[in-house]
Formats: C-alpha cells, structure tokens, sequence
C-alpha cells in the first residue's frame, strides 16, 4: 500500500506536467511557455508575502515549546479524558498536532519506540497524526498569501474540527483494535 | 487569532520563568523566526513551478471544466462562489493534490485558490466564509493514505505499517463532516450577529 502511494506521487506529478501542456498546445493551441511564465511569475511575491505571518505563528509556537507550556496543557486536560478511557500518553502528540507536525511526528516515533506501533496507543497515536492537520501552519500560509489579517472563525472552526478527528480517531481505534 | 497568538506567547513566557527555561524561549524565538523565512523561500521554487502550470491548465478552460464537473459539490460548500468561477477549480486541484498527498503541489494550488476568492471579497482585510470554510476543511487532513505516518510505523518494526489506514479514512470523514457543519453554522451566527449589529 505504500509502495503503491509512493509511487502513485512519484507518477502523478510528472505526468501532469507533461500533460497539461501537451493538451493546452495541440488542442486549445495556447502559448504554453509564455502562459508558464506568466502564472510563475507570481511565485516570488507570494513567498515574500507569507513571511510576516509564519514569522508570527512559528515563534509563536517555538516559544511555546521551549518553554514546557506544554505540560500545563496536558496536565489540564488529562483528567477529561482520562475520564473517557483515553490514554494520556496519546495526549501531548495529539495537542502538538496542529501546532508542529515534526514536533508530533517526533513525538509519535518515541511513543512508537516505548509502547511499540502495533500496540494499541501506537495505533491510536498513528490514526491521529494521519487524520489531523497543522492547523496553525495552514492558515498563517493561505491567509498570508492574500493578505488577510482578520480570519473570523477560522481557528475556531478548525480547532473544532482537530478534537473531533481526535475523538473519531479514539472511537474507530477501539471499535477496530 | 489574536488572543490564542498572546496565550501562547503569555504561557511561554510564564512557562519559561517558572521552570527557568527562559534561555531555551529565548533561542527558540530567534530561530522560529529563522526557520518561517527558510520555509517561506522553501516554498518559492515548487510555487513557482505550479503557479506556471496552473496558468497553462487556466488558459486550456482545464481548471474551468473541473469546476463545473464538481459543481455539486461546491455548491453546498461555497454558496457564494459563483459557478464555474476559476476559484472552484483551484479549490479542486488543491483538494485533488491534499488526497493523494502531493503537499508540494497542493499548497500553490491553495494558494492559487485564495486569491481567486480574494477576488470576490468585498473586504480585503478579512476573510470570506468561502475562505473560512476552505481552509477549514484542511485540518480534517484531506489526505486519504497517511504516508508519513505509514512510514514511521515501518521505521519503529510495526508488523503491518498500514493497517490504520481504515481508521485514518473513518476519522478524516468524520471531522470532514465536522468541518463543514461547524463552518457552515459559524457562518450564519456571524451572518446573523452583523444584521444585528446593523440593526
């Protein structure tokens, strides 16, 4: 199954370059190289546009990780879902999720190597990371690159919409496992 | 956004003092910093590349006609675009690449994505409900094989490093769901609140 996702991205991305093209040439009969350029040219700014915003969230963040906050969150939170049978060691790589993806997949790989990926927080853990988001990531690069400052109820949304893949990855994990 | 951007900054900061960590905050501000500029200019170079050929598959009425062939769709999604707007064949792209998780190419498509919508924003400052509901939609994680997890599990010996993919699908439907509920209600409160508030 991975050699086959692995492969299919491999694929895929070529083969649309190469096809778009060749399409919009024999059959639309557009320039494509000056089309190409035309829509490249905005690469740049959009890179420059971004910056401010992830400067603001990834310090953010960073600060916040060095700091050990962290723990507080965790040490709040525990006792709720403690309560509903989830295991607290799945928690503090669920709550890291939407801030950092390498900070959680690096806190995935430990819990991996102490609970082994086969036992049911591994498993659980695994479920998590792969149906939840860098939520703070995403928005700070999309709204930044059209220069929106108020998002309204994005984050609100989008949080949400990160506990509910937690809770839904809890669920289906100990129906299947 | 900006009270949970001096939460985090507040708790750190308190964090870093009570556990006298302040040396680690410290270091860790700058080379945030740092980092969010290597990865603003790291995504210049596969921005560029699809932005040029997102400009090709425009010019050939390719992103046009995959807007109108997910036009059902999107009309649940995002009422306020209108149809077969050049926004909706971003939005498809960008949700085709986030699938089969080509990231590199799905961010441009994204972003490509948000300016069409910024386009259609009568306020330039702040974000529209389609905006809202799009990006949104991306912490459901649209990704249907998680490769990064599949391949950490095979890295730490798992006998079967794809065996969550069934719960991954589950859980990514369910908070999908999530997702859209949750923005479509915040979007008529918010609707709701400033014909109050006009009142």
């Amino acid at each position: 199954m991975r050699e086959l996702a692995n492969s299919a991205s491999n694929w895929i991305v070529p083969l649309l370059i190469l096809g778009i093209p060749l399409y919009a040439y024999a059959v639309k009969r557009v320039r494509v190289y000056e089309s190409f350029i035309e829509g490249a040219k905005e690469g740049f700014t959009i890179g420059v546009r971004i910056m401010p915003y992830l400067v603001a969230i990834l310090v953010a963040i960073g600060m916040f990780r060095a700091s050990g906050a962290m723990d507080w969150l965790v040490w709040v939170i525990r006792p709720v879902v403690s309560w509903a049978g989830f295991p607290p060691e799945a928690l503090p790589s669920s709550l890291m999720r939407s801030l950092s993806g390498s900070a959680a997949f690096a806190m995935s790989s430990e819990i991996f190597k102490v609970n082994g990926p086969d036992s049911f927080i591994g498993r659980l853990v695994s479920v998590i990371q792969g149906s939840t988001e860098t939520t703070f990531y995403v928005m700070a690069v999309y709204f930044g690159a059209v220069a929106v400052r108020k998002t309204r109820y994005t984050l609100a949304a989008s949080l949400i919409t990160d506990v509910s893949g937690i809770v839904a990855a809890y669920v289906i994990c100990r129906l299947l496992f | 956004m900006n009270i949970v951007w001096l939460l985090l900054i507040g708790a750190a900061v308190i964090s870093g003092a009570v556990k006298g960590h302040m040396a680690d905050v410290s270091n860790a501000m700058f080379s945030s910093a740092t980092t969010a500029i290597e990865l603003a200019i790291g995504l210049v170079g596969g921005m560029t590349l699809f932005l040029g050929l997102m400009r090709v598959a425009d010019d050939a009425g390719l992103v046009k006609l995959l807007a109108r062939a997910l036009r059902p769709v999107f009309r649940v999604l995002f009422p306020d675009v209108p149809r077969d707007h050049p926004a909706l064949g971003a939005i498809a792209m960008n949700f085709g690449a986030n699938m089969l998780g080509l990231g590199d190419a799905a961010t441009p498509f994204g972003i490509k994505a948000m300016e069409e919508l910024q386009t259609l924003n009568p306020d330039k400052e702040s974000a529209t409900d389609a905006m809202c509901m799009f990006v949104t939609l991306h912490s459901s994680s649209l990704q249907i094989i998680p490769v990064m997890v599949i391949s950490l599990r095979a890295a730490a010996g798992s006998k079967n490093p794809s065996e969550t993919i069934v719960g991954t699908i589950f859980a990514t439907a369910m908070s999908m769901i999530v997702a859209i509920v949750v923005s479509r209600l915040f979007a008529r409160w918010f609707a709701l609140r400033k014909k109050a508030g006009a009142a």
